[in-house]
């Protein structure tokens, strides 16, 4: 028994949530579990909130379980976690913002995602106008003689997405980075809550444009959770194949860009091509070049073809040609190993405390791969590694990537092999969705970490709630503590490194 | 390093012929550009909301496959040295302020092109408390690029179409 199944089984069952438990436990048990955070015996994987409810998913690596827990706030006040536990703060500060949930002793109420734009607060709570305009927003202060400050965005200097980071640096080295996010929150949480299952996994897939086979994917198997039914095993392989065709697409093109960062562009330009011919065998396999709306609950949207398998296997032959000697020219251009190695350090400590996922956090030492913990088919059924590394730099994260690459193109090589021998070619591949009630929940490695969605399935098939986390969230703060002590001049190349998603993260 | 290099000398290029300006793209200009720019367009892309989807598509017309430079079209850094605001994204309000300043800062004459579904009315998004509506709900538009996103195929149409139109006065 763990200290976790032992604290679910104290709490109420809350007996339709698969795969994992949900439990709704008192204050008490809540401070128990924050506790654990905060000794590190647990991750946080998620906190969350409902009009009257907050709602925590919690990762007991060692004992390879997760369960969410929840706390019922009728004062709409509960325990902060992040008092505690620091990775919870933007959750809270955000779950403050949409829910109106405050966390009693949360150390900074500033407001996140509420940029005091959208003429109400509170809007997915108890909503209110506004009465009066909300205080200007102030960023964290650093003092010291010769600090000076540089303000960046939300509009950036090249084809990015919005946000504002505020460096305090004393001359070129940076002091403190601070960011403020939200500036793309579209609202899509409300947007889903009452809407049909269909028109939820389309905003599903739009919660971030270059993680949307993972974001269908979550949402497809919490939906597919909660209903109890199974999908054709053809697309379990075929929704794998679609996910390790995203992850090599993403990665190409981050590799290429982080080199191009270092003002190296011989490689963005070749990483580059290799991309586009991921993105062109996606369109030949299944029609959109980021195979968005293919995985949908149920199954997927169509099966793949002879021509698509041609297709993907010319790729895979490109790419084993092509890309080892990109690897080499890397590994053995010393001007861009200056710039890379030692650059932007993570530590293991804190990858570990804010429970990061993908390559930033098995650069620094996190060997966590959701494709493994919780699991999900096909992956049980493929030997495959997940590449850890413990030097934590931008160099690590390069190479973790270049390692999933090589991953990922034998994963690939498998699944079309086992795709060419399925008795069950021709098959159907999409099931109907049986009309149940439920909730469910899942978690599913993208390729930028770990995507967790929880959805509550009401009669008629209503979505009532759903919950989409980026493995952003955790990843944005350290990037904070990654640049102190760098240049200035080195933050895209870090920021570069992490690649984190704004939009997923403002949702 | 040398290999690739000379790798790049000795193969054929792997850029694709210029495909046509889109009709419909032409048509929608009818009358918005009345200014010769030369074979020159400097863009400064603004997402204002988008899902990241369109910024990827727009992120390949730098590839060697669409080579979007050879056209005399480029990415700027500044507003303050774009023709073109390419913009994606149903605008979010927290977004519009920030779209809205970098319309401003752009020097006339210019040209604003909405790129995506999103940018066309809000797409998907419409009703959200948090989305001000489509790109033209916050500045004028000239010209609508569909798609979700656009492949770079589309894009490139679309810039061509704004380009010829340029160039006809």
């Amino acid at each position: 028994m763990t200290a976790l199944t032992d604290l679910i089984q104290e709490g109420r069952r809350v007996g339709d949530h698969r795969p994992w438990p949900r439990a709704a436990v008192d204050a008490a048990a809540w401070r128990a579990a924050i506790a654990h955070l905060a000794r590190g015996d647990w991750t946080l994987l998620d906190l969350w909130g409902e009009p009257d409810r907050v709602h925590m998913a919690v990762l007991d690596e060692p004992g390879s379980a997760i369960a969410t827990i929840s706390l019922d706030c009728p004062g709409h006040r509960f325990p902060s976690v992040a008092r505690h536990h620091p990775p919870a703060l933007r959750l809270e500060r955000a779950a403050r913002d949409l829910y109106g949930l405050e966390p009693d002793g949360l150390p900074d109420t500033r407001p996140w995602l509420d940029h005091d734009r959208w003429g109400l607060r509170q809007p997915l709570g108890d909503t209110r106008p506004v009465t009066a305009p909300a205080p200007p927003y102030r960023f964290l202060p650093s003092e010291g003689e010769g600090l000076h400050q540089i303000p960046v965005g939300p509009v950036h200097a090249g084809i990015i997405e919005p946000g504002h980071f505020r460096f305090t640096a004393n001359g070129e080295t940076v002091v403190r980075l601070e960011q403020r996010l939200g500036y793309v929150h579209k609202g899509i949480e409300g947007l889903i809550a009452g809407s049909g299952i269909d028109r939820a996994a389309q905003l599903a897939g739009r919660v971030s444009g270059d993680s949307t086979v993972a974001y269908g994917l979550a949402f497809a198997l919490a939906v597919e959770a909660a209903v109890g039914m199974q999908v054709p095993p053809r697309a379990r392989l075929l929704r794998a194949l679609m996910a390790e065709l995203e992850r090599l697409a993403n990665h190409f093109g981050d590799i290429g860009a982080i080199c191009n960062d270092a003002a190296f562009a011989i490689m963005h330009a070749h990483c580059g091509v290799l991309r586009e011919r991921v993105l062109r065998a996606a369109e030949a396999a299944f029609g959109h070049r980021l195979m968005r709306d293919r995985v949908v609950p149920g199954g997927v949207a169509g099966d793949l073809g002879a021509e698509g398998a041609t297709a993907i296997r010319a790729l895979l032959a490109e790419a084993h040609r092509s890309f080892p000697p990109l690897v080499a020219l890397y590994d053995e251009t010393a001007s861009l190993q200056e710039r890379t190695v030692s650059t932007g350090f993570l530590g293991e400590p804190l990858a570990r405390q804010y429970g990061a996922g993908g390559f930033v956090g098995r650069a620094s030492g996190r060997t966590f791969d959701a494709r493994r913990l919780p699991g999900y088919t096909p992956y049980d059924e493929f030997d495959f590694e997940v590449p850890v590394r413990t030097d934590g730099d931008v160099n690590a994260r390069v190479w973790i990537r270049i390692q999933e690459v090589g991953q990922s193109l034998a994963l690939v090589e498998r699944i079309l092999e086992r795709l060419a021998e399925g008795a069950d070619s021709g098959s159907p591949v999409l099931a109907t969705l049986q009309g149940g009630t439920g909730e469910g929940s899942a978690l599913v490695e993208g390729f930028r970490g770990d995507v967790l969605a929880w959805v509550r399935i009401g009669s008629d098939g209503i979505v009532e709630r759903c919950r989409l986390r980026d493995p952003s969230w955790f990843q944005w703060p350290l990037l904070e503590a990654a640049i102190e002590g760098n240049i200035v001049a080195d933050f895209p190349l870090c920021n570069k490194s992490f690649n984190c998603s704004y939009s997923g993260h403002d949702l | 390093m040398r290999k690739l290099l000379l790798d790049g000398l000795l193969r054929r290029p792997l850029t694709e012929p210029a495909p046509a300006a889109e009709d419909g793209a032409l048509a929608e200009l009818a009358g918005a550009i009345r200014r010769r720019l030369g074979r020159s367009l400097s863009i400064r892309q603004v997402d204002a909301g988008s899902c990241n989807g369109c910024e990827l598509e727009i992120h390949a017309l730098n590839n060697a496959f669409y080579d979007l430079e050879r056209f005399g079209i480029r990415f700027v850094a500044s507003p303050r040295h774009a023709d073109v605001l390419l913009v994606t994204g149903p605008v979010t309000r927290n977004m519009r302020e920030a779209l809205e300043r970098t319309h401003a800062a752009t020097p006339d004459p210019k040209w604003v092109v909405a790129v995506g579904d999103c940018a066309v009315d809000g797409g998907l998004f419409v009703g959200s408390y948090a989305v001000a509506g489509g790109v033209s709900s916050v500045v004028p538009v000239d010209l609508h690029i569909r798609g979700c996103p656009p492949s770079p195929t589309a894009l490139l149409r679309g810039l061509l179409a704004l380009l010829e139109k340029a160039e006809r006065g």
